[in-house]
């Protein structure tokens, strides 16, 4: 080349050019991000937390604060002692904290809900590199070993008694363990067979702190499915798979299975289909891996709730599919474009 | 697909579409960014005034670089050619200005490379070289001839791939195509050009077309539309009257419906299978700029010196569509375009998805260059990027239905034999899977980096081989 003038350079009379940034396509983004999105879960869960607090009092706040804190405080440890970025800003062990919390029964010592804390962040997500690389939804495998580890603190449940006119005040047990003692004691549905929908619907009943308002929960759903950051996939295929699954062995014999209507409405299935099996990082990225998460999780939910040792099986079949994620990943990928089949 | 759009579809009446227009499929993934259109979609076009001084890089076009065919000092008029296709893929190149050839050397391209180019410094005169002469009776020509005025124009893809129109326009005997699709979709966010040349000149581009169906000796023509521009699909429509076998198709708006694989896919319901070509599946996909391009040429004897560049953006002060020389400073686009508003953030040569950002304003408009886009540093978002939460945001926006997040994440372990299990090649590298990650991640530049490395490893492999 017979010469080379940088254009820059060769004209020193143009005006300075303004300071640019350059960077790789695209050049917008969307403005939904990661702590905004962790950030509307805990939004979505004031509700369910506002309902757990009326109904359970002092008790529920300090088993919050406890978990919360404790969750919030592992990650700040971890991530300091290792030299890494403190990642407290992007809301994920805030969200953690919470739903454990909200899985807790009410009255937990504050011991309790301070190891669930640390064992949810500690075990069940740093110890996997942080976030997006845990295997299981990380308050849940808490609360798993919490139930595990200290079955009767676990499953001690204090009586709901709301300074609520017209709701009843409901006694100790929650309902699946009204069901449980009546399936084992061979009684059919037992105490079980009373228990007010309309009371499981408000939240006036026995359960974890933050479970046992289907309503609130309701709310809180609407709420994310309106953001767009839930999709129908993973709560609509789990909550009809279970539905129907009940539905099932309620019209083989009503006198011994619970009606549909009682399992979706006690116990954890709504805040599990809702918040616990839609965590993003442990459930399947393809459309059609969500479906059979969904059904996964709700059919391995009933068949606990149906026959196991335990009254509650939700968390169980969300821990259970979480290990199955990669695999249902792995033969639920999407069809590609102009794919040529071999 | 939204339960509005499916309507629009089944009764293309409801949409206000004119009679024989129909909807196209939907296609899958894809995503609405803010499109900014109203900006500049109603703004006429207008001439640019003659730069001073033109710089034209040798490398308009994919394929080998053309070679200088004038020297220094020399005096060219507009439309001599000054640089000579080498090879079988590659484009002759003009001068768009008369004057005087003052420097060949090494220049900025919008790519952000150094490119050879031509720098011609405007005499004023303004007048066309002598040999410029429309062919006679160009309805009686044969497509070898019809293919030997299009190279010989220097015409390239008009939509940004800049691939030579004529040896797109040549397959081999054993592809038979039955279907030219003319893409008008312009789906990239803020671009106006290509509306502006449907709503002003769509007598011209069907001329055009009837040309390249000529070359292409096809019965078909589909013109595909995004819907957002209503009153290109009108004019397209009236004008493709004149045009046998020729049809009009609504698009719904959505990024990247324009993509060449989308558009075959919304108006033909065909698939170019992976690794393939549309020619595969008896497709030649051309854009509507290309089209008046190939009028210009084909009608007139007018080789490519010019083009429409939208000069838009929050950061223009006056957004305008202008018909602009290939060569001039984009320097002188924003000045005419009423300089910058406020302080300017990114100046994208190109739309907002899949333009290159430059670093001077001394870069030359080319023959791909649909746009100068000026966003400000507010409108853009600049951050760490955070690990991936799986929330599978990118597997929903993905137009060619990959799995980005797995592709992104081996990326970023280096680990590319394991992304390549995630089909790399397939990728369009539209930024869908980028504009909807919320932790922000380079997802589009993470693929092409396997890309790379896997093309790298390959060629490395086969030079020990050999």
């Amino acid at each position: 080349m017979a010469e080379t003038t940088p254009p820059s350079t060769e004209k020193k009379t143009d005006a300075p050019e303004p300071r640019l940034v350059v960077t790789a396509w695209p050049h917008i983004r969307t403005p939904e991000s990661t702590p905004r999105i962790m950030f509307s879960v805990v939004a979505a869960l004031i509700p369910a937390t506002l309902v757990g607090l009326y109904f359970f009092g002092s008790n529920a706040a300090w088993t919050l604060l406890w978990s919360v804190g404790s969750a919030l405080g592992t990650e700040w440890l971890i991530r300091r002692t290792r030299g890494e970025k403190d990642t407290l800003g992007d809301g994920s062990a805030a969200v953690t904290g919470l739903l454990l919390g909200l899985t807790m029964p009410p009255s937990s010592p504050w011991w309790l809900s301070a190891i669930g804390g640390a064992f949810a962040i500690g075990i069940g997500k740093q110890v996997y590199g942080g976030l997006g690389y845990n295997i299981f939804n990380p308050a849940l495998i808490s609360r798993v070993f919490l139930l595990i580890a200290f079955p009767v603190e676990m499953t001690t449940w204090p009586i709901v008694a709301p300074p609520f006119p017209g709701l009843d005040v409901v006694t100790g047990a929650t309902p699946l363990g009204q069901l449980q003692v009546g399936r084992l004691t061979g009684k059919g549905l037992g105490e079980a067979a009373d228990v007010s929908l309309g009371a499981a619907f408000v939240g006036s009943i026995g359960g974890s702190l933050g479970e046992t308002s289907a309503l609130a929960l309701l709310i809180g759903a609407g709420y994310l499915f309106a953001k767009r950051i839930l999709t129908w996939h993973i709560p609509i295929t789990m909550l009809l798979s279970a539905v129907l699954f009940a539905l099932v062995f309620w019209l083989i014999d009503p006198h011994r299975y619970a009606g549909p209507l009682f399992h979706l409405l006690t116990g954890g299935l709504l805040i599990g289909a809702f918040f616990m099996a839609t965590d993003m990082v442990t459930s399947p990225t393809t459309p059609r891996g969500q479906i059979v998460f969904g059904i996964g999780c709700g059919v391995i939910t009933m068949v606990i709730r149906t026959w196991g040792g335990y009254p509650e099986g939700v968390s169980f079949a969300i821990v259970i599919m979480n290990a199955f994620s990669p695999m249902i990943e792995r033969y639920t990928r999407p069809r590609r474009y102009g794919e040529v089949r071999t | 697909m939204s339960i509005l759009q499916a309507a629009k579809r089944f009764f293309p009446s409801m949409a206000g579409l004119p009679a024989g227009v129909r909807y196209g499929r939907p296609i899958r993934g894809g995503i609405h960014p803010p499109y900014g259109k109203d900006l500049a979609a109603d703004v006429h076009t207008e001439e640019m005034p003659l730069p001073a001084r033109v710089v034209i890089p040798m490398v308009q076009h994919t394929g080998a670089p053309a070679k200088p065919a004038v020297a220094i000092g020399a005096v060219v008029r507009k439309g001599q050619k000054i640089g000579e296709a080498q090879g079988a893929v590659s484009a002759p190149v003009h001068a768009s200005i008369s004057g005087k050839v003052t420097a060949i050397g090494n220049f900025l391209h919008p790519s952000g490379r150094e490119i050879p180019s031509i720098v011609i410094e405007s005499d004023g005169t303004d007048e066309w070289a002598e040999e410029i002469a429309p062919p006679v009776e160009p309805e009686g020509l044969g497509p070898a001839a019809l293919r030997t005025i299009i190279a010989e124009a220097g015409i390239v893809g008009m939509g940004g791939a800049a691939f030579p129109t004529a040896v797109k326009l040549n397959p081999p005997a054993e592809k038979k195509i039955d279907t030219l699709v003319v893409n008008g979709a312009e789906c990239e966010p803020y671009l106006t050009s290509d509306h502006r040349l449907m709503a002003e000149h769509s007598v011209e581009i069907v001329d055009g077309v009837r040309f390249l169906k000529q070359v292409l000796g096809v019965g078909r023509v589909v013109i595909g539309i995004e819907d957002n521009k209503p009153g290109a699909i009108r004019a397209m429509a009236a004008a493709a009257r004149n045009l046998d076998g020729s049809e009009v198709v609504a698009l719904e708006t959505k990024y990247p419906q324009g993509g060449e694989k989308q558009v075959i896919k919304a108006v033909l319901d065909r698939e170019v299978p992976s690794g393939g070509l549309p020619m595969d599946v008896g497709v030649v996909v051309q854009n509507v700029g290309t089209a008046y391009a190939v009028h210009e040429a084909v009608r007139h004897g007018h080789p490519l010196v010019r083009r429409i560049v939208t000069v838009t953006g929050p950061g223009i002060a006056a957004p305008k569509n202008l018909w602009a020389r290939i060569g001039t400073p984009i320097k002188d686009l924003i000045a005419a375009a009423g300089g910058f508003k406020g302080e300017p953030g990114r100046v994208i040569m190109g739309g907002p998805m899949m333009g290159s950002a430059v670093y001077t304003l001394h870069v030359p408009v080319v023959k791909g260059s649909g746009g100068v886009l000026v966003l400000h540093r507010s409108d853009t978002v600049t951050e760490e990027y955070r690990s991936c939460i799986r929330c599978a945001s990118c597997v929903n926006a993905c137009p060619m239905g990959l799995m980005p997040n797995f592709l992104s994440v081996s990326a970023e372990a280096l680990n590319f034999d394991e992304g390549k299990k995630y089909h790399p090649y397939d990728c369009i590298e539209c930024g869908c899977c980028d504009y909807v990650c919320p932790s922000r991640r380079p997802i589009a530049q993470h693929i092409r980096f396997i890309k790379t490395e896997l093309r790298k490893k390959a060629e490395k492999a086969k030079a020990k081989a050999a």
